[in-house]
C-alpha cells in the first residue's frame, strides 16, 4: 500500500518548495509481543506476557506506550532498570531525534538493552496506524493524534489475541496498554477515544515496589512558588531570537560562567575578539555554563569593566525566598563594579542575555547543602564545577545522600525561580572517598570509563595465545636482535622498543619497533569502536583508564622482556652522522631482551665496565639520539616546560604519600628522539601514499598577540623575545639566562608553553600541505605512531601504513575522508579531556597531600597582579594566588583597614612595593602552604607570605594573633609546625 | 560516513518504508501516443517518464554512409518536473550526458545488423523527477521500442542501488535517498545474458563492497524486466485479441 505525504517548506532563497514524497505502508510489520497470534514476527519478541510490576493504578498486566514529552522530560527515569515492556512508537523517536540528540542517544541505549523489553514499533509505516496529517492540523496534533491511535490498535491488537477459550481458560489477565503523557490536552482525548492514559509522575508514584523512582522524575513545576514573584525578565521566543539576529539586532554566542565570580559571564560572538561581559543577575537571565545564547548589547555608556573581584554565593536556603537585602547587595556590587570602571578606563562590550538559543545542559557533580529543616523533600544542590548555579532538586532521601557526591540534571528555569530546577539521578558514592574523587573526575572530564562490555570482551584472542607458523611467515623475524625498551617505572603498556647494530659497511642500524595493536583490533568490530570512542588511555594519578582491554594493554600487545611479540617495525639505515640512507617499515616479530627504567638504562650507558651488547647499542642510539636533537634544535624546535610531578600513592589507601619532581636523564630525551624520528619518517609515508586521508597531526604557529603577556614579562627583566619565527623565539629563550636566579629560564619557557596553542589531529586532505606543520617540533610533517596502546589515533595510523606497504587490506572507512575527519575531532576532544583530567587528577592529590599539613617551600613569583602575587612552586609544581588585598566585602577588609601593611602597585615596571620590600617577577619568596577545608565541595590551598618578611602581613612565627589577610585562617595547626619555628 | 544521512533505520526500514531490496512501485502502459511508432509510460514511484519511438527510417545526410543503425535519443525534463522550476528543459549537460548513456545502453540491445542505414529516434520525457531519472528513462524507452516493433536482442533495463551507513545495500534510490549523500550506482543490463551495458557511479565504493551493490541492482534489473515483461504480454493480449492473439500468449 501507497500513499503521498505531501508538505512545503522553506528553500535558502525563501521560495516556497511543495516537496511530495512516497511514504509506504506495510503490513508485515510485526507487534513484537510474544501474546499476540496475528503478526508475522521475524524478531525475537521483545515484549512479554509476563509483568512484575506492582502499580496501583492499573492493577492488570500492561505495556506502556511513551508520548514524546515522556521521554524528553524523564529520560532518567527510562534509564532506571524498573520499567518495561515499553512501546516507542517511531513518531516520538523522530521526534525526540529531532528535539535532542543526546536524549535520542539514551533512549537508544535503553531500546538496545534486550532485558529492558523495550520495542520499537514502526507505526508510520503501519497500515492501520499511520495518520495522515488532516487540513489545518498542527504537525504537533498530528503526531499526539498518531500516538494515540496506535495506542488504540495495539489495545485491540492484543485484546483479539486474548478473546480465545484456550487463553480464558489458563485464567491470565488480559494485558492491556496504557499511554503515559504529560500533555493536558493529549490525555484528555485519549480519554475521550476510552485509551487507558495517566502521566508520568502519575504512573511512577503509583509503582508501590519503587518508591525512590520518584526523585528522578523530572519537575516542570514546585508547588509552593507559584505565587512568588518573577525574578527574571522573561525570555524572547526563539522566532523574536532569529528576527533579532536576521537584523543584527541581537549577537548569538556561547556563554561561559566566571569561575570567581557567579554574577558575571562572558558571551563568546564571532566580531568580538574578547567576547562580551555579561554582569548582574537580571543581565545573566538564566543562562547555565556552556548554554548558546542570544545576547543584546548595551549601549556604550553602560559599559562595564570585568570585576577582579572573587564573589562566592553564600549558602541559602531551599524555602528561603529572594530577600530584599540580598538582591540590594548586589546592586551595591555592581554598581561598584561600574563606578571602577569608569575610573579604570578599560571597559569592554557589555550586554545582557534576552534568550536563550540552545540549552547545552548535562548533569552535574556535587554534593547536597545540608538543609535547616528536617525531613523537608526539597533541597539545595551545589555542583562541584563552580561556573553552574546551585540545582533545587526534591528527594526524599536526603539523609542518605547527605554525605555523597551524586549527580543531577537540570530540568527547567521557571522566571520566578532564583535556581534552576532538576532532578536526583544517582549517587557516586561517600565524600573524600578516592573512588568516588576520582569518579567525579572522569564524570566532569566526559571520560568514558565504565567495564568493557561482555561484546567487546569477545573480540580479544582466545588465552593461551600463540604464535603460529603462519604469522611467522608473514613477519619479519628480529627476534635474534639486541632489542630493548626504556620506559618509566611501573610502566606495564609498553609499546615502543629499540636496536641499533653496526652494519658490515659501517653504517649503522636503527629500528625503532612498535607494539602492532592493529593486529589484535581488527576494523569495523565493537572493540574497535570502543578504542574509536575512548580514543585515548587516560592517566590519573595512582589510576588509568585503558582505551583498550587489559589484556591486551599490557599482556599481548606491551613489549615486555624476554617475550616474542608482535611489532611494527621502523628501521633506518644511517651514517655515524645519523643522515638517514635508507628506511624501511615492516610487521616483524621481536622479542625484547630487556625492559629497562630509565633510570637503568642512563646507568648502564654511564658504566664503562658493562660492554654486553645492549649497553653498546644504548650507546650507539645515546650518542645518534645528541645529534638528532641538536639539528632539530636548530631548525628552530622549542624546547618547553611544565612543571611535572609524581605522587607517590600509597597502595592500599591509593593516598598521596610523597612529592617527586620527574627528572629528565639522557635516556628520556634518547627515547624521545627516535620517537619523533619514527613519527616523522611515518607521516611522510602515509602523506605521501594517502594524500586524501591520513591522519596526522599538526602544531599551528600561534597568533603573535598570544606572546604578548611573554614579551611583557620578560622586557621588564631587561630581555626581548623575537617571536617571529620559531628559530628565533628559541634562540631568544636560550638568551634569557640570569646568573643568580637559575629557574629563571625554566619560568621563562613555562610563560612560553602557556602563549601555544594546541596541537591537533586532521586529515590530510582537509588542508594545504603549508598548514601540515608542526610548529612545536619545527617539522614540516608530524603524526603520532607509536604509542597505539594508548593512543587510537596511532591505531589508524598503523593501518594506513600496514594498507600501504601491504601487510593488511583496506577497508572502506580507513579510505573514506569524512568519516577519517569525525574520528579526528574526537580524538581531539578526547585529548583535550584526558589532559584536563590528569590535571584535576593531580590537583585533588595535592589537596589530599596537604590535608592536615603545612609546609614552608621554595617559590617564585610568576606574575605581579594589582592584588595578589601569582606564586610558583617548583617542588610540587604548583601556582597559586598570594593575595595582597583582600575583598572588598569581605569580613577581612574590617581588620585590614587596621593594619599598616600598605602594597602600592607601579604600573611601569608591575611590581608590587611595600615599604622597603619590592615584589618583581620571577623573585623567590618563600610562602607557607595549608589547605583550607571550610568548604567541603572547594578545599583550596592557600598561600601566605613567609619570606621576605613583612611585618604585619607575612606569616608570624607561633603567634596565633597574626594578622592574617590574605586567608582565612589554617583549620589546623599542627605541633611539628609550631616547634619547627 | 559523516555528515551523511542515516538511509536505513534500525528497524530495517528506509525513508520512504521500503525494505532493502524493494523496487518502488511500478506502473507502465504501452502504445499511449497514436503519432509515433512506438510510445510507453512508464511510473516508477513518483518518477514519471513518457517515451516516443519513430523508426527505423532512411537516416539522413551524411549518416547514410555507414552500415549501422543510428540510433537518436533525446532526453529532456519537463520544466515542472521537479519541486524547484526547472530552467531550461533539454540541452543542458545532465541531459546531453543522459543522451548519450540512452545511446549506449540501447545500441546493446538493439538487433543493428537488421537496420542498416537507417535511423531509430527515441524521445524521452521526464514528468516528474524522483530519482533514477536515468534508469527509468531507459526502461521506458525498451517499452516504447517494443511497441514499436523493433528488433531487441533482450530487454535493456536498468536500476539503481546505493549503500547504507551499515554497508546494505539498498535498490532503487529515490531522489531524498540521493540527495541524503548516499552513493549511487546506475546499472543497465541485458538480464538474461547477464551482460551490463552500461554502469555508472556517483563516487567512489570501496572494493569490497561493489561487488554486493553491483548485484543487488542487477537483481533490481531482473526484478523490473519481470515486471515488463507481463505487461508487454498483457499489452499484446490486449490489443491482439482482435486478431485471436490472445490464445498464442
Amino acid at each position: 500500500m501507497q500513499t503521498l505525504r505531501e508538505f512545503t517548506r522553506k528553500t535558502k532563497r525563501g521560495n516556497i518548495l511543495k516537496i511530495v514524497r512516497e511514504h509506504y505502508l506495510r503490513d508485515d510489520i510485526g507487534c513484537g509481543s510474544d501474546i499476540c497470534q496475528h503478526c508475522f514476527q521475524n524478531d525475537v519478541y521483545a515484549l512479554t506476557a509476563d509483568h512484575d510490576l506492582q502499580s496501583s493504578l492499573f492493577k492488570y498486566p500492561h505495556y506502556l506506550v511513551l508520548d514524546t514529552n515522556v521521554v524528553l522530560d524523564q529520560i532518567d527515569v527510562l534509564e532506571e532498570d524498573v520499567l518495561r515492556n515499553v512501546i516507542i512508537l517511531t513518531t516520538v523517536l523522530n521526534e525526540v531525534k529531532h528535539k535532542s540528540s543526546s536524549i535520542y542517544k539514551r533512549i537508544n541505549e535503553i531500546i538496545h538493552d534486550r532485558r529492558r523489553n523495550f520495542y520499537v514499533f514502526v507505526n508510520e509505516h503501519h497500515k492501520d496506524t499511520y495518520a495522515d496529517r488532516e487540513p489545518d492540523e498542527t504537525a504537533n496534533d498530528r503526531n499526539d493524534r498518531a500516538i494515540r491511535i496506535a495506542t488504540k490498535w495495539y489495545d485491540n491488537h492484543l485484546k483479539s489475541s486474548q478473546v480465545s477459550k484456550s487463553f480464558q481458560r489458563s485464567g491470565r489477565q488480559v494485558t492491556r496498554v496504557v499511554l503515559l503523557t504529560d500533555d493536558a490536552g493529549n490525555r484528555a482525548k485519549a480519554e475521550a477515544e476510552d485509551i487507558l492514559v495517566a502521566t508520568a509522575s502519575e504512573y511512577v508514584k503509583s509503582l508501590s515496589d519503587h518508591p525512590l523512582l520518584a526523585d528522578k522524575l523530572s519537575h516542570k513545576t514546585f508547588a509552593n512558588e507559584k505565587q512568588a514573584l518573577p525574578q527574571y525578565p522573561p525570555h524572547l521566543s526563539l522566532r523574536e531570537i532569529l528576527e533579532g539576529l536576521k537584523q543584527k539586532k541581537l549577537l548569538q554566542g556561547s556563554f561561559q560562567a566566571s569561575r570567581e565570580n557567579y554574577l558575571e559571564g562572558n558571551v563568546n560572538v564571532e566580531q568580538y575578539e574578547k567576547g562580551i561581559l555579561i554582569q548582574g543577575r537580571e543581565s545573566l537571565n538564566r543562562a547555565v555554563d556552556g548554554d548558546i545564547v542570544a545576547i543584546e548589547l548595551l549601549p556604550q555608556s553602560e559599559w562595564s569593566a570585568p570585576s577582579e573581584i572573587v564573589l562566592e554565593e553564600k549558602n541559602v536556603y531551599a524555602d528561603d525566598l529572594p530577600s530584599e537585602e540580598r538582591t540590594e547587595e548586589e546592586k551595591v556590587m555592581l554598581q561598584q563594579v561600574r563606578a571602577a570602571a569608569v575610573v579604570d578606563a578599560e571597559r569592554t562590550p557589555t550586554g545582557r542575555i534576552v534568550g536563550i538559543v540552545r540549552r547545552k545542559w548535562r548533569q552535574y557533580c556535587g554534593i547536597l547543602q545540608p538543609s535547616l529543616i528536617e525531613d523537608t523533600s526539597r533541597h539545595i544542590f551545589v555542583p562541584a564545577d563552580r561556573k553552574i548555579p546551585r540545582i533545587r532538586i526534591e528527594t526524599r532521601q536526603a539523609a542518605t545522600l547527605q554525605n555523597q557526591r551524586i549527580i543531577v540534571t537540570i530540568d527547567n528555569w521557571p522566571r520566578n525561580s532564583r535556581y534552576p530546577h532538576g532532578h536526583f539521578v544517582r549517587s557516586l558514592g561517600p565524600l573524600g572517598d578516592m573512588n568516588t574523587e576520582n569518579e567525579v573526575i572522569l564524570l566532569e572530564h566526559d571520560v568514558p570509563h565504565c567495564k568493557f562490555s561482555e561484546e567487546v570482551l569477545s573480540f580479544l584472542p582466545k588465552m593461551p595465545w600463540t604464535i603460529t607458523p603462519e604469522d611467522y611467515a608473514k613477519r619479519v623475524d628480529l627476534r635474534d636482535l639486541y632489542i630493548c625498551s626504556v620506559d618509566p617505572p611501573g610502566c606495564t603498556d609498553i609499546d615502543d622498543a629499540l636496536h641499533c647494530r653496526e652494519l658490515e659497511n659501517g653504517n649503522l642500524e636503527v629500528g625503532v619497533h612498535i607494539a602492532d595493536v592493529s593486529h589484535f583490533i581488527r576494523p569495523g568490530n565493537a572493540l574497535d569502536k570502543e578504542a574509536a570512542a575512548r580514543g585515548t588511555t587516560v592517566y590519573l594519578v595512582g589510576k588509568r583508564i585503558d582505551m583498550v582491554p587489559e589484556l591486551l594493554s599490557s599482556n599481548l600487545c606491551s613489549l615486555v622482556g624476554g617475550v616474542e611479540r608482535f611489532a611494527f617495525s621502523c628501521v633506518w639505515e644511517m651514517d655515524k652522522e645519523a643522515n638517514i640512507i635508507k628506511k624501511r617499515f615492516h610487521k616483524s616479530v621481536i622479542k625484547s631482551k630487556r625492559a629497562m627504567t630509565y633510570e637503568e638504562a642512563q646507568v648502564l650507558i654511564d658504566d664503562s665496565t658493562q660492554d654486553n651488547e645492549i649497553a653498546k647499542s644504548l650507546r650507539h642510539l645515546n650518542r645518534l639520539a645528541k645529534i638528532l636533537k641538536k639539528r632539530r634544535m636548530d631548525n628552530g624546535a622549542l624546547v618547553l616546560a611544565s612543571p611535572e610531578i609524581r605522587f607517590q600513592v600509597d597502595s592500599e589507601t591509593h593516598e598521596p604519600l610523597e612529592v617527586e619532581v620527574k627528572q629528565l636523564r639522557d635516556t628520556n630525551s634518547m627515547v624521545e628522539e627516535f620517537m619523533l624520528l619514527a613519527n616523522i619518517s611515518v607521516a611522510e609515508h602515509i602523506a605521501a601514499e594517502f594524500s586524501e586521508c591520513a591522519v596526522l597531526r599538526r602544531h599551528p604557529k600561534p597568533p603573535t598577540t598570544n606572546f604578548d603577556p611573554l614579551i611583557k614579562a620578560a622586557r621588564y627583566q631587561g630581555f626581548e623575545i623575537e617571536t617571529e619565527t620559531g628559530l628565533s623565539l628559541s634562540h631568544s629563550l636560550d638568551k634569557c639566562v640570569k646568573a643568580d636566579n637559575p629557574y629563571f629560564n625554566t619560568m621563562i619557557r613555562i610563560l612560553t608553553t602557556r602563549c601555544m596553542m594546541q596541537a591537533v589531529y586532521f586529515i590530510s586532505g582537509s588542508l594545504q600541505k603549508e598548514e601540515f606543520f608542526h610548529y612545536g617540533l619545527a617539522a614540516p610533517i608530524y603524526t603520532h605512531f607509536t604509542s597505539p596502546i594508548r593512543r587510537y589515533s596511532d591505531i589508524m595510523v598503523h593501518r594506513l601504513l600496514a594498507a600501504s606497504i601491504g601487510a593488511d587490506s583496506t577497508y572502506a572507512q580507513l579510505l573514506e575522508r569524512k568519516s577519517n575527519e569525525e574520528l579526528c575531532h574526537n580524538l581531539n576532544y578526547r585529548h583535550k579531556m584526558a589532559q584536563y583530567a590528569g590535571r584535576a587528577s593531580v590537583g585533588l592529590n595535592t589537596h589530599l597531600f596537604f590535608r592536615g599539613k603545612e609546609e614552608d617551600e621554595e617559590g617564585y613569583v610568576l606574575f605581579v597582579r594589582k592584588n595578589a602575587l601569582q606564586v610558583l612552586i617548583p617542588k610540587y609544581g604548583l601556582e597559586g594566588t598570594l593575595y595582597l588585598k583582600t575583598d572588598k566585602d569581605g569580613k577581612d577588609g574590617h581588620e585590614r583597614a587596621k593594619s599598616t601593611v600598605v602594597f602600592t602597585f607601579s604600573e611601569e615596571d608591575h611590581t608590587q612595593r611595600c615599604g622597603n620590600v619590592v615584589f618583581h617577577s620571577f623573585d623567590p619568596v618563600t610562602v607557607r602552604l595549608s589547605l583550607d577545608s571550610s568548604n567541603v565541595q572547594h578545599e583550596k590551598l592557600v598561600f601566605r607570605l613567609v619570606k621576605p618578611y613583612i611585618k604585619g602581613f607575612s606569616v608570624e612565627t607561633g603567634s596565633e594573633s597574626a594578622a592574617d589577610v590574605a586567608a582565612p585562617p589554617p583549620t589546623k595547626k599542627t605541633k611539628k609546625n609550631q616547634k619547627k619555628k | 560516513m559523516a555528515g551523511r544521512f542515516e538511509l536505513l533505520s534500525e528497524q530495517g526500514l528506509r525513508l520512504d518504508g521500503r525494505r532493502p531490496h524493494e523496487l518502488r512501485h511500478i506502473k507502465c502502459k504501452m502504445g499511449v501516443f497514436e503519432q509515433p511508432d512506438g510510445s510507453a509510460y512508464m511510473e516508477q514511484g513518483n518518477t514519471k517518464v513518457l517515451a516516443a519511438v519513430y523508426g527505423p527510417h532512411q537516416a539522413k545526410g551524411k549518416k547514410t554512409e555507414t552500415n549501422d543503425v543510428i540510433i537518436n535519443c533525446q532526453y529532456s525534463q519537463a520544466t515542472f518536473s521537479t519541486s524547484e522550476r526547472k530552467n531550461r528543459p533539454r540541452g543542458d549537460r545532465k541531459s546531453q550526458e543522459f543522451k548519450m548513456y540512452l545511446q549506449q545502453a540501447l545500441s546493446a540491445a538493439i538487433k543493428s545488423e537488421l537496420y542498416p542505414r537507417s535511423q531509430i529516434d527515441v524521445y524521452v520525457e521526464v514528468l516528474q523527477a524522483d530519482g533514477a531519472n536515468y534508469a527509468v528513462s531507459l526502461n521506458a524507452a525498451t517499452l516504447a521500442l517494443i511497441d514499436a516493433g523493433i528488433c531487441l536482442n533482450e530487454f535493456v533495463v536498468a536500476c539503481t542501488a546505493s549503500l547504507s551507513k551499515s554497508n546494505i545495500p539498498l535498490t532503487d534510490i529515490s531522489n531524498i535517498e540521493e540527495v541524503s549523500g548516499g552513493p549511487k550506482l546506475t546499472v543497465a543490463a541485458l538480464p538474461t545474458a547477464e551482460k551490463i551495458a552500461f554502469l555508472e557511479m556517483s563516487e567512489r565504493f570501496h572494493i569490497d563492497h561493489l561487488e554486493t551493490v553491483i548485484e543487488t541492482a542487477m537483481a533490481g534489473c531482473r526484478e523490473i524486466r519481470d515486471i515488463l515483461e507481463a505487461a508487454v504480454k498483457e499489452h499484446l493480449i490486449h490489443i491482439g485479441s482482435a486478431a485471436d492473439w490472445g490464445r498464442v500468449c
